[in-house]
Formats: C-alpha cells, structure tokens, sequence
C-alpha cells in the first residue's frame, strides 16, 4: 500500500513501508519545462528533511530537489541520466529520482488533496 | 514612451495569451518564453521546418538625411562597419561603441532599395531608449532619427522559411535574394520589408510591417503546417549553438568587438581611417592583440553550466566566467560561451567549469556550435 504525499517545493515522496521513493510533481515538471539535465543525489548518503539534494535542469534554468523526508539514500534512478525527460513524461512514474529509507514516518508534508488546495492557492 | 514600471506590450500579445504561451517580463515587455510544444520542441521546429518569432519589442529606426553619403557619414561616426559601401537592398551588423571603446548595443543597418539618403536599424529592446539619445546627441542637423514605434516586427527562420513565404507572396519576389539582402515585398497582401536575416543561425528572413497588420500576417503563417510559434527560450537556444553575441552578456560596456570576435564586422577601411567613437581602443586591439577573447565551450558530460560560472584551466586557476550557458538541443549537449586569455582561445584547449563547486571538463571548441545555414 503507497500513500502518496507532496512537499510545499512540489517534491512528492511515494510511502512504501519505510521507502519513499522521491521525484517532482506534474505542476513542477510543467513549470520547468523540458527537463535536460537530472544530478542525482549520492547513494549511501544521510539526508535531513528541507536538504537540497537533487538538481533538475531544464533548457532555461536549475531547480534544487529538496528531500521532503530525513534517512539514507538507497537508490537513484539510473535511467534519468540517459533520458532525463522521463521527468516530464512520467514524474510520479518512471521520472522518479531517488528513494530514501526513512528514519521515522513522514510528517508535515500534504495528501493529494491538500496539495491540489495549495497548487490551486498559489496559481 | 510608458513609465518603467508599466509592462508592455507587442502587436501580438493577445495571440501569445490566446495559444497558450507562458508569458514572463523581458526587456519591460511581457513576452512569451515557451509555446505549448516546449522549448526543445520550438529549437527543433526551426531547425527542421519554420519558426515565427515576435521581435516586435526591438527598436526600429529610421535615419534620414539628404544622400546616403551624408547618412552613411553620420552614422559612421558611431559604428566601426563601413556604412557609406553599403550597396542599396544589403544589410549589415555593427555595434555602438562609447569613446572608450566599450559597446554600447549590436544592431541591424540596412539601406534600403529606393529611398536614398535613408538607412533603417534594428537594436535591443532593452537598449532602445538609450541608443536614440545616444544618436540624437551624436547626429549633424541634416540627418533625422524617427523612432517607429508604429511598426511590429516578427521573423521566420529555418530551413522552409522561404517556401512558407513564396506560398504568400507576388511570384518571383524572393529570386535572387540573399543573407543580408533587403527587399520590400507585400506578403498575404501585407506591405513588408523583409531582410534575409535572423538569429538561429538559419536561413531566414525578418519582417518589418505596420503593428496594426501583424496579427493578420502572424494568423497566416501560423496556419502553415510547417511554423510553429517560437518563445524567447528556444530563441536563446538556437542564437547561443549559432555562437551569436547577446547584448548582456557576450556584449557591454566593458566589452569591446574585438574582444567579442567581431573583427569580421569592422571592414578594412574603417580599421585603417577610424573616424568612429572608440576607435583608438578597437585599432590598438587590431594591431596589439587583447588579453581576453569570447570563445564557445563545450562540455564533457551532460550537466548544463550556466553564465555566472567560473572558467578555470587546467591548473584550476581562474581564468574567466561564462557569458552564455545552458543545453544546445541540436548539439545534443552542454554549450557555454565565455571570455579566456588568448593563450587558452584554441579549439581543443582543455578547461574546466565550476558547478554546484565541482570542476566539470570542458574543452574550447570552434564557434558556431551548429553550422550556420545562411542562403549565400
């Protein structure tokens, strides 16, 4: 059972147990455009909540990937420095960037329904 | 002219808003900086097809005197680029210099067929207002400056501007017409004058008409199979793999044509007579060589570099900073313009560029990034 949850800087953390596999949200990638460029974060490495761990580029610019969760980076998706437009094309899928095993449960971050009231707050 | 604060606007602003382009503020105008197809989407369009761009925000002058000799004179004293040699119907690139020899703004000059004495420009939005004080302060009585901003101006660029065009125009209008030629050629009925110019590096053609036409000329072509509309993002994509200058950055008051790589703009006999503001410093940059050039970089792996970033060599020792960088689509890679000591300038020569405090491997590289393909 995933349950999905979203940061205020639009990373999404996808809860399996203790993994949350971490990525951007569709209203952030749309944002970015054309995602050229993924530097993922290092594995084995400690990551606090609000870290900047993560940059995405895109034509225009680079966008830190803050980690919306604290513990251990134990996988990077390997496909995205080959074709770093899976980030557009599936962000919640495929486009995923990195997971974490969490050193405790996930906390202040928003379900999908909160985090639609905050896109729709912000447009 | 508006307060700075008021954002404006182009003749085709309510068709960027209408096909769904995400607009942003540039040079105080708000422009589209991407279409519905992306960025990398609009750079290959023009690159295969046709791409429209709204350039309606630059600055479209005319200068009037009584012959050419007279305005080409007058002219002269401000740019390095032989002027008074320019045929009627040619077009030619040059800077405003400053009397120390720092560029000012990089324009467009044409002289076009018929009218004698008349020579039209084209120069950076956000340098607009202060070029025409500059020239007014600069000009003899006998030559007039009329800003037009009653005109709109759009280009199409890419490898089937021309038969997009053809589709619309008076048959034979565009034989014999080549990079940099002007002509004036009504399109879809539309009085245009036209310059087989652009900034992608291209064949294509700039489009100058009254801004109460353009929306109905922008419609027409729109509704060619073969154009797309083009933002502001795939502009700077496809100008930056064309190794072409951006005012701000490969150019300013600091910045002199030579240092830039322009020499090919400053034509034999203005480097010899000078008779321009700045002329000392661009003919002792000629005969004494520069301490620093532009040159295009290229970078070994996939993560873009963008300006700001430091240039080291390969001692690590700084050498310089990136004026341009990002991802050239059709490079299919990191592309960075930047100024070196003219020791380090050689294709080949190996550098390295500072992100996110790591040193990633880049090398000199021969500019253009991606040949030009201009219609000689």
């Amino acid at each position: 059972m995933t349950a999905i949850f979203f940061s205020r800087d639009h990373e999404y953390a996808a809860v399996d147990g203790d993994v949350a596999t971490i990525g951007i949200s569709h209203h952030a990638q749309e944002a970015l455009g054309d995602v050229v460029f993924v530097d993922p974060p290092k594995l084995g490495a400690r990551v606090t909540k609000g870290d900047a761990v993560a940059v995405v580029e895109s034509v225009k610019a680079a966008s830190d990937v803050f980690s919306p969760v604290s513990g251990e980076i134990i996988a990077v998706n390997d496909a995205l420095s080959a074709a770093p437009g899976i980030v557009n094309e599936d962000p919640m899928g495929k486009g995923w960037i990195f997971k974490v095993r969490m050193d405790a449960s996930p906390d202040g971050l928003m379900d999908q329904a909160a985090y639609d009231t905050f896109l729709a707050s912000i447009a | 002219m508006s307060s700075p604060d008021t954002i404006r606007h182009t003749p085709l602003h309510a068709l960027h808003v209408e096909l769904g382009a995400r607009m942003g503020p540039f040079a105080g105008y708000d422009m589209p900086i991407q279409f519905k197809m992306g960025i990398l989407a609009e750079h290959a369009n023009t690159r295969a097809k046709a791409g429209l761009f709204d350039v309606s925000h630059m600055g479209q002058a005319t200068l009037t005197g009584p012959d050419h000799s007279t305005t080409a004179r007058a002219l002269e004293k401000l740019v390095p680029a032989d002027i008074l040699n320019l045929s009627p119907g040619r077009q030619r690139y040059s800077q405003f210099l400053d009397a120390d020899g720092g560029t000012l703004d990089d324009l467009m000059i044409t002289r076009p067929p018929g009218a004698d004495g008349v020579l039209t420009l084209v120069v950076n939005a956000s340098r607009k207002e202060a070029d025409y004080a500059h020239l007014a302060a600069h000009l003899p009585a006998s030559v007039t400056l009329t800003p037009h901003d009653d005109l709109a101006l759009i280009a199409l660029q890419g490898p089937l501007a021309e038969a997009v065009l053809k589709r619309i125009a008076p048959s034979g209008a565009f034989d014999g017409m080549a990079f940099m030629d002007a002509r004036a050629i009504p399109l879809d009925g539309v009085p245009t004058r036209l310059t087989r110019s652009g900034y992608t590096g291209e064949d294509g053609f700039e489009i100058s008409l009254r801004a109460a036409d353009c929306e109905r000329l922008a419609r027409k072509l729109l509704a060619d199979p073969d154009v797309a509309p083009i933002g502001l993002g795939a502009r700077d994509s496809l100008r930056l793999e064309a190794g072409l200058c951006l005012y701000g950055h490969e150019l300013d008051t600091r910045i002199d044509p030579i240092e830039a790589g322009l020499n090919w703009s400053i034509q034999k006999r203005r480097r010899l007579e000078g008779g321009f503001l700045g002329d000392k410093r661009v003919q002792a940059a000629l005969s004494n060589g520069v301490s620093r050039i532009r040159v295009g970089i290229k970078l070994d792996g996939r993560a873009p570099a963008r300006e700001g970033a430091t240039i080291v060599d390969q001692s690590g020792a700084e050498i310089g900073a990136l004026t341009s960088g990002g991802y050239g689509p059709s490079v299919g890679g990191p592309i960075a313009m930047g100024f070196v000591p003219p020791a380090l300038a050689k294709p080949g020569t190996k550098l390295a560029i500072i992100v996110r405090a790591t040193a990633l491997p880049a090398q000199v590289v021969a500019l253009p990034f991606h040949p030009h393909a201009y219609k000689r």
